[in-house]
Formats: C-alpha cells, sequence, structure tokens
C-alpha cells in the first residue's frame, strides 16, 4: 500500500534519498534546494541512511566530489539551484563525458542578473547542452517519482549519463501538497544496486579515469557519448512501465491533456502544466478546443513526440520560462520549431517567454494565451512569434 | 566495448567500439607511449667514467636510465626527449650531451 | 472544483503565519482532503509583511499559481490592516479573520468597505492565557476552522490532539494548553 503523505517537494526528494539510500552525497546549500541537503545531513547524522555526507565548500567542489566518488564506484547525488548550477557548469560536462550517472536534484531558480530567488528555468535550460538527461516535474508527486526512476536511467549501461531531476523552485520546493510515497523496501529494490562494470575502486582491474583527449579520439568519444543520450529515450521508456506496474503512475517523454482534438495547445515545462490543465478545463467547458502538451524529458529531446501530438493542431504556444536572448525566443521555442519542421501539417507556433523571476503564472494569464491561439487557428495570422507574457508595457 | 585492452585503442577504432569517456583498463601505460621521437638533442652514456653514484636516475622525467643490480645501464632511448637533466647532474663527466644526427 | 476553498494568511516573518498555513494544510489533510500550503517567498526577513496560502478540497489540486480571490483571509497581525490591502480580492460572502481584541464592526471600519463577513479573535490575549507566551498561531487555526467550516470541528479537535501529542512527546505539559488555545478561539471568535 503507498504511502499518503503531504509533503514540499523538497521533502519529497529528501525522503527519496533517504529510500535510495546512496553511497555518497556532496552539496553545497543554495535557496531554493538548500532544504534537501539539509534534511538529508538529518537523516545521515540519524543513522536512517549509511551515505557519506561531503560537506564541500563550493558547487564546483560539490560536482568535483561527485565526479571523484561516482567514478570510484559509489551512487552519489547532489543538488542545486541556480549560481550554484553555474558554478558546477564546467564539471557538469567532465560528468557526462566521464560517463557517470551522478543524479541532481536541480531545484529552479532563476541565474542570476538582476539577482533574484524566484523560480524560472534559465539555470538548467543553461545546461541543457553539458550532456546530462534532464527530467522536469510539475508537481511534488513528479519530483519524487522522477528522482527515483532518474537512478535506473541514468546507471543503465545503455546510457551511463547523469541526470538532473528538476522541479520548480518555491512553486513546488516549499509548497506542501499531497503525495503517495512507496514503501521504503520497494524503492530499494526498485533502484537495485549499483553495479557498474568498472570502477577506480576495483583493484582486480586498475584504471585511469578522464584522460586528456587528443584529436585522434576526441570525436569518438563524443560521438559515443551522444549514442548513450539516444538510447536514454528506450530506457526511460522501459524504467517508466517498470515504474508504473509498481505504482500504477504513469510516465511518458511528454503528457497531453485533453489535446486529441485541440486546435489551439500549449506545450511548457513543470508547474505550470498544472494551471494550464485548470484553464484548458475551463475554456473547454465554453465549447473553446484547447489542449496541452507537457514536456517531462528535455533530454534527450522528445521530437518524434512532440511531431505526432500535435500533427493536427493549428496553433501551438510554446512557453519558455527562460530568455534565450537570441531575438527569437527561448530554448524550448527553438527544439519544438526544429521537432515541427518535417511535419508537412506544420502548426503555426508563437513562442511566449513568460514566469521569469518568480512571475506568478495564473489560469487568467494562460486563458489569455489560448485566446490569442484560437485567433491564429481561425484567422491563420500569425502576428509576432516572440512575445512575452505577463509584462507590463 | 569495457574491456577494450589498451594495444586495440589504436586510431583505427570506432566510436562504438571506444572505451566510454576514455577510461584505460590497466596500469603503467605510458610506457607504451614512445616519447623518444620528440628528441633533438641526445645524452651518450660514457660507462667507463661512471662510478654509478645513480644521481642522473631520480632527475630523469622520463624515468628513462633503467637500473639493473644497482647500477645504471644505457639510456632507454624509446622514452628519453632528451632533456639534459641528467648531463647537468652528473658530477663526473660520464654523460655528453649534444644535437642527435638522424 | 467547485468545492475548493482558497484562504490567504497575512502576517510579519517570525510570527508563524506561514507555519499556521502548513498547520492548516496538515489538518485538512488529515481529514482526507487534498491540500495546498505555501508561503509567497522573497528576500524579507523577521517582521516584514509576509503572504502564505492554503487551497483545500475534495478533489485533485492542478493550479500553482498564488491566491487572488480567497474565500477566505487571516490575519495574524493587526497592525498590518493599515498597510497591506488584506482584503483584496476576497469573495464577499467569504470572511476574513482577523487577530484583534476589538469588535467586528470597530476593525470593519478600517476594511475598505468590504461587505462580506468580518470575524475578529483575540488570539494574543488566548495564548498568552492559555499557553503563557505570545503564539497566536494556534488560535487563529482554531478561529479560521470555525468560521470557514472547511472541516468536521470535533475531527479537526481530535486530529490536531494526535498532532500536538506526537509534535510534544517530549513536553506533554504544552498539549492541554494548545487543546485550550484552539477550543477556546473556536467559541470566542466574533463576528459569525
Amino acid at each position: 500500500m503507498a504511502i499518503r503523505e503531504r509533503l514540499s517537494g523538497n521533502e519529497a526528494v529528501a525522503n527519496a534519498m533517504r529510500q535510495i539510500n546512496p553511497d555518497v552525497v556532496a552539496a553545497f546549500p543554495i535557496t531554493p534546494s538548500t532544504e534537501i541537503p539539509q534534511y538529508f545531513s538529518q537523516f545521515v547524522a540519524n543513522g536512517k541512511v549509511d551515505t557519506v555526507f561531503v560537506p564541500v565548500e563550493s558547487e564546483h567542489s560539490a560536482m568535483s566530489a561527485c565526479i571523484g566518488s561516482q567514478a570510484s564506484g559509489a551512487r552519489t547525488m547532489t543538488a542545486t539551484s541556480s549560481c550554484g548550477l553555474a558554478l558546477m557548469y564546467e564539471m557538469l560536462y567532465v560528468a557526462a563525458s566521464c560517463r557517470l550517472p551522478i543524479i541532481m536534484s536541480a531545484v529552479n531558480r532563476a541565474l542570476s542578473g538582476p539577482i533574484n530567488i524566484n523560480n524560472d528555468h534559465s539555470d538548467s535550460m543553461g545546461a541543457r547542452d553539458s550532456g546530462w538527461i534532464q527530467l522536469y516535474a510539475e508537481t511534488n508527486q513528479e519530483a519524487y517519482d522522477n528522482f527515483i526512476q532518474a537512478v535506473r536511467i541514468g546507471e543503465h549501461a545503455d546510457v551511463r549519463l547523469p541526470v538532473m531531476a528538476c522541479q520548480d523552485g518555491f512553486i513546488t520546493s516549499h509548497a506542501v501538497e499531497n503525495i503517495e510515497l512507496i514503501e521504503d523496501e520497494k524503492v530499494k529494490a526498485f533502484v537495485g544496486q549499483y553495479k557498474p562494470e568498472n570502477y577506480m575502486l576495483n583493484p582486480e582491474r586498475p584504471m585511469a579515469v578522464g584522460p586528456y583527449d587528443t584529436v585522434n579520439y576526441y570525436m569518438e568519444h563524443k560521438r559515443q557519448q551522444a549514442q548513450g543520450m539516444i538510447n536514454a529515450k528506450q530506457v526511460i521508456m522501459d524504467v517508466a512501465a517498470e515504474f508504473k506496474a509498481m505504482t500504477g503512475r504513469e510516465y511518458g517523454m511528454i503528457e497531453t491533456y485533453r489535446l486529441d482534438d485541440a486546435e489551439a495547445a500549449i506545450v511548457c515545462i513543470g508547474s505550470s502544466a498544472g494551471t494550464a490543465k485548470v484553464t484548458v478545463d475551463k475554456l473547454r467547458a465554453e465549447g473553446k478546443k484547447v489542449g496541452l502538451l507537457k514536456i517531462r524529458v528535455f533530454r534527450p529531446f522528445p521530437t518524434e513526440e512532440i511531431s505526432k501530438a500535435l500533427t493536427h493542431v493549428k496553433a501551438v504556444a510554446v512557453m519558455d520560462k527562460a530568455e534565450g536572448f537570441s531575438a527569437q525566443g527561448g530554448p524550448l521555442g527553438a527544439d519544438v520549431r526544429a521537432a515541427l519542421y518535417n511535419d508537412p501539417f506544420k502548426a503555426k507556433i508563437v513562442n511566449y517567454i513568460y514566469g521569469l523571476g518568480g512571475r506568478d503564472v495564473t489560469v487568467t494569464s494562460l486563458e489569455q494565451v489560448y485566446n490569442e491561439m484560437l485567433e491564429i487557428a481561425e484567422t491563420g495570422i500569425v502576428g509576432e512569434t516572440y512575445r512575452y507574457l505577463s509584462v507590463r508595457e | 566495448m569495457s574491456f577494450t585492452k589498451f594495444e586495440d585503442i589504436n586510431e583505427n577504432i570506432s566510436w562504438h567500439d571506444i572505451t566510454p569517456g576514455g577510461e584505460v583498463y590497466e596500469g603503467g601505460t605510458s610506457r607504451y607511449f614512445k616519447t623518444g621521437e620528440w628528441r633533438s638533442m641526445i645524452p651518450t652514456f660514457i660507462a667507463e667514467k661512471c662510478k654509478q653514484c645513480l644521481l642522473c636516475v631520480p632527475v630523469c622525467p622520463d624515468s628513462a636510465i633503467p637500473v639493473k643490480d644497482q647500477k645504471r645501464l644505457d639510456f632507454d632511448f624509446d622514452h628519453c626527449k632528451g632533456c639534459g637533466v641528467c648531463y647537468k647532474v652528473c658530477p663526473f663527466g660520464a654523460i655528453e650531451f649534444g644535437v642527435e644526427e638522424k | 472544483m467547485g468545492q475548493m476553498v482558497e484562504i490567504r494568511w497575512h502576517g510579519r516573518g517570525g510570527q508563524g503565519a506561514k507555519t499556521a498555513s502548513l498547520l492548516l494544510a496538515d489538518a485538512a489533510f488529515n481529514t482526507g482532503k487534498y491540500v495546498q500550503g505555501f508561503p509567497e517567498y522573497g528576500p524579507e526577513r523577521m517582521g516584514a509583511p509576509i503572504t502564505a496560502y492554503n487551497r483545500i478540497s475534495s478533489e485533485k489540486i492542478n493550479v500553482h499559481s498564488n491566491i487572488y480571490e480567497p474565500d477566505y483571509v487571516v490575519v495574524v497581525d493587526e497592525t498590518l490592516i493599515s498597510s497591506v490591502d488584506v482584503t483584496k480580492g476576497l469573495k464577499e460572502d467569504g470572511a476574513i479573520v482577523i487577530n484583534s481584541a476589538k469588535s467586528p464592526d470597530e476593525v470593519r471600519k478600517h476594511l475598505k468597505g468590504y461587505k462580506g463577513k468580518v470575524c475578529t479573535i483575540d488570539a494574543g490575549q488566548i495564548s498568552i492565557d492559555t499557553l503563557g507566551k505570545f503564539f497566536p498561531n494556534t488560535p487563529m487555526l482554531g478561529a479560521i476552522v470555525k468560521v470557514s467550516g472547511i472541516m468536521n470541528e470535533e475531527d479537526f479537535l481530535k486530529d490536531m490532539e494526535g498532532s500536538f501529542k506526537h509534535k510534544f512527546a517530549t513536553k506533554p505539559q504544552v498539549i492541554e494548553g494548545n487543546m485550550n488555545a484552539l477550543k477556546r478561539s473556536m467559541q470566542e471568535v466574533r463576528g459569525l
């Protein structure tokens, strides 16, 4: 029987971490992810886990410690946000290229300039090309479920890549919601033991990790690394199927909501998807054909799934909680456009920048987006394809 | 794949077969890397002048002076880069140093 | 969706408005509801006005925005009324519950013409009488449960007693005080 609970997103992830009982956690505190290592270090102090907790002096050191630890053969985790993730930047690439399945809870917060502690996706979107798998959660439940699945996805022999399990700072991380926890022993059985084929503390086979790579080898390594990301999609689906068998909760690369006969759709990531569902219900009750496509997995990017799901839609609003400063939109907008480019029934696309630095995303604001899309669907006139939502003019 | 031997990692290996992240599953593999090819200057060992003080051995950055039965042998020219540190340190003029004729 | 109740809390950093909203979420959760309890975060600290929210529903809650048209507002610190627009968006068929020794009619004068129900509760005095300290949270919690009727009062009291027994396992002497604070506030809230 699942355990009915009410927890904040950070409590949920800290509990997932406790149930997984990793060998090592190395982390440095930063709002809004601080509570995760804080709660977890209490589990360590109280003997609830066998984990070695490594308090470090910076996030660069946190990720460096994670790399050394995972390479030595230890299942290793961390948590961070915003500028902390930025300070890890160099080491993110090292973790991915060394093919080390470190699991990170990334609690999304605006990446400075001007400084701000609230939610948007500019931190993890900046790391989208670092070679980490990225999962995004709409709710505390998804933050918890994704974190547990991340272990199996990253460690799979066909993948061997680090995973960022993201959730929206404050909106889910600090909000108490209903959640169903899985029993400890079931989580333990689901994640199993970390069994890398090779690891540095194996006396039977001495090894070197992270060597300098010359021109004649570098590209072969990158091509192989790319294959890990390509393979990840099947593994994500397989792990989701196993997870569903255990919990009844269904996960995919994307989630659609009342999209089948929709003429206008929103594509978004994270907690806004819940607000969009409420908006869809409201507009459907008024007879408007609107739907939602939520991105759960951003890396690897669900190109085929998006193309298939949006084939019949006339107008699509792609919502970016991060500026791309390309002067034409954000990162999700660019990738969704690319996904639909070869689709013969190409939908009209508008890319909205929204929710930056904690700007609240409401049913009213998303209703405006749907109405603008319905107008495009009806008239065929797209107008400006790069728009800001809820900004004072 | 993961157990690829060092000698099988060469410039003909495909991306499918190369080791993940460039991992190497043996110790001491630097001996396979013939740095002797880098040499433009060359030391010459004058055995008659050598007192076997072995001062030259620890200063060699490439471990290119083999020692057997507490006595140094001639240089390992597969790995000697011709840096000349041994020539500088020898108190007995038992190492000469000059341009290598190739 | 029609059954969802939305509550907004006003307090000052350090007074426990956030904690109170989480306690309410706990109590509603324990009576089988779907809940949300979340503060509006910024860099503000001790003494600064803060806002916290609750959603309570018999169905799964999907929306993840702040609350702009609450059914109920709880004001933990009376002095906020002059500086914060506490009735903003508050539904006329809802109610505002204010921690004050004054009567509802006296307080209403400061509420910018709000026409709905105004309730007051002297949470500070109740707290001092029952707990010996200024912890207005617990009485405010009792008052909002009474005013909103979001859960059965007996279930609520029974559940809170269980929570206090768990929370104060090492100092059982404060359990009775907290329970008295709840009961008194549920009896003494004015303007119902």
